[in-house]
């Protein structure tokens, strides 16, 4: 099972850091990061592996937008079911 | 493997474009709950309800935090309660509402739907007493939605029950004056409803039904309007494919969710319903998808041509992403609960009668139209009988939920808030129907409805 993460908004120093630190709080592993920085814009895709998660999935999605508040930045964190069945047949 | 694009798009049409799910309703049969002594058929009903549905909202909050998808409402859909009155003919039905308002209150679902009857070849036991009771149970219940079959394709339309619901229609609005009339906007007056529809309010569990299921309505006219509004010089057939498209992806989501809530409660699942359901918010507009088409205001002549190539399209994209389609499945124009149908009615240029043309081509009817609180009970039965009959002919659902504003003259806005918006009190004729209306009987089954 995997989750997908994505951030969106101001580039600021450790914001790669501070997301990956949350996913490894609770054992997510992370297997694939995209992210680009458009002028001042940083926006950051990360593909995580929540199968030998150790918590609830959805203390993650609580975490992670918490951290979206606290750092001024959109996240959200959905399970990749709902892009695979929107985008393939 | 999943792709950037693929994954902003969604997550834009989740943020900006008002995409979510408009419901998860749980059908449930009441059949095994039926009883001689009232207090015991209710006591039974609530018991099974609550037994059933109690997960109902944790389960939707789980799998809206997993997937990131809002599902605005939870509700449940029952069988008919005239066939629970049918054995109890002395007790009074509005115990039956009330037992459901405790079940809604214990589960915490927004609505539960089915204080119902159907009539459209006659009244049966516990029909005639359950309908009488409807503007009381409306009345003094909150969350529950009530509907009555008056016509079908097969069997024409009950002029008797369609006079009798004009007169229930504003007795019930009387009742509420005092909430902004909020009674009518419960009731919905069907010719062909449908057993498995997911919506409010003319959801009811029909007896060809299983025992238990689940059933998804999705919603997303934003969606819609906004993958047109990147194609501003594209033909119509063009126009078409990418609403096909638009459609796919958001039943795909309905398709996804439904399977979940399934699992997750152990009931089969039912159908996902393809109606595009707008909001009073801003982004969430029906009537905006059809001006983004090319008309200057919903309701201007060519609505109804739009309208027609929308609720195709909406259909022949969703139909392949899901296993079973059902419900209604089409587009929705409540007046008063789409902005621009609200914009285009205070403007004058949405009346209707160009209401009612858009009925024959799209999905339901004449959806909380606000009208003068004068109005005759005869003018609204025969508001009710011409709708019912473009059902009846066209082999289509179709129905009336009209709420009088009493106190109020055209020009006039009743607020409702929420999912019920707002509306303006919209002009009908003032000569009188009375004497069609009250010569009873029935209209007979068309020749359609010969098909063996």
């Amino acid at each position: 099972m995997k989750a997908v993460v994505t951030v969106i908004g101001k580039d600021n120093v450790g914001i790669l850091h501070r997301v990956s630190g949350v996913c490894s709080e609770y054992k997510a592993n992370v297997l694939e990061v995209t992210q680009s920085v458009l002028q001042d814009m940083f926006a950051m895709i990360m593909l995580v592996d929540i199968s030998e998660m150790t918590a609830d999935f959805s203390q993650l999605v609580d975490s992670m937008e918490a951290l979206g508040k606290e750092l001024g930045l959109s996240i959200h964190t959905m399970h990749e079911d709902i892009f695979n069945a929107m985008h393939s047949i | 493997m999943l792709n950037v694009y693929d994954i902003l798009e969604t997550i834009r049409m989740i943020q900006d474009e008002c995409l979510d799910i408009r419901t998860i309703t749980m059908g449930i049969s009441l059949l095994d709950c039926i009883d001689t002594d009232i207090d015991k058929a209710c006591g039974k009903v609530y018991e099974k309800i609550v037994r059933h549905a109690e997960r109902l909202v944790p389960v939707g909050q789980q799998i809206e935090k997993e997937y990131g998808i809002p599902i605005i409402n939870k509700r449940i859909s029952v069988t008919p309660i005239s066939m629970l009155c049918a054995v109890c003919p002395d007790g009074n039905p509005v115990k039956f509402a009330k037992a459901l308002q405790r079940c809604a209150d214990t589960c915490g679902v927004n609505f539960i739907g089915g204080y119902s009857a159907l009539v459209h070849k006659g009244f049966s036991a516990g029909d005639m007493a359950l309908i009488k009771s409807i503007p009381e149970a409306l009345d003094v219940t909150e969350n529950i939605c009530s509907s009555v079959n008056i016509g079908s394709t097969k069997s024409g339309i009950n002029m008797d029950a369609v006079k009798l619901m004009g007169q229930i229609v504003k007795e019930s609005a009387v009742r509420t004056a005092d909430r902004d009339c909020i009674g009518p906007a419960k009731l919905v007056v069907f010719c062909n409803a449908v057993e498995d529809n997911p919506f409010m309010a003319g959801a009811f569990h029909g007896i060809g039904e299983p025992d238990c299921e689940i059933h998804v309505g999705v919603s997303g006219p934003g969606v819609v309007r906004s993958a047109l509004s990147k194609y501003p010089d594209a033909s119509i057939n063009e126009l078409a494919d990418i609403i096909k498209k638009t459609a796919f992806k958001i039943t795909r989501m309905g398709q996804l969710v439904g399977a979940r809530a399934s699992k997750e409660l152990g009931v089969p699942f039912g159908i996902v319903d393809l109606s595009l359901a707008p909001t009073p918010a801003i982004g969430d507009s029906v009537a905006h998808i059809l001006e983004e088409m090319g008309l200057e205001m919903c309701g201007t002549h060519g609505t109804t041509a739009c309208l027609a190539m929308l609720n195709d399209a909406v259909k022949k994209g969703g139909v392949m992403a899901s296993s079973t389609v059902g419900g209604l499945s089409g587009a929705f124009i409540p007046v008063s609960e789409d902005a621009g149908m609200i914009d285009s009615a205070v403007a004058g240029v949405l009346s209707l009668e160009k209401l009612e043309a858009m009925t024959a081509v799209c999905s339901v009817g004449l959806d909380m139209i606000v009208v003068p609180g004068d109005i005759s009970p005869e003018t609204i039965s025969a508001i009710i009988a011409d709708e019912a009959s473009i059902g009846m002919v066209n082999s289509k659902t179709t129905a009336v939920r009209l709420i009088p504003a009493i106190n109020k003259k055209e020009g006039e806005m009743l607020e409702f808030g929420g999912l019920l918006g707002s509306g303006p009190v919209m002009s009908v004729r003032d000569k009188s129907p009375a004497k069609f209306i009250n010569r009873g009987g029935r209209i007979p089954a068309p020749m359609q409805s010969l098909k063996n």
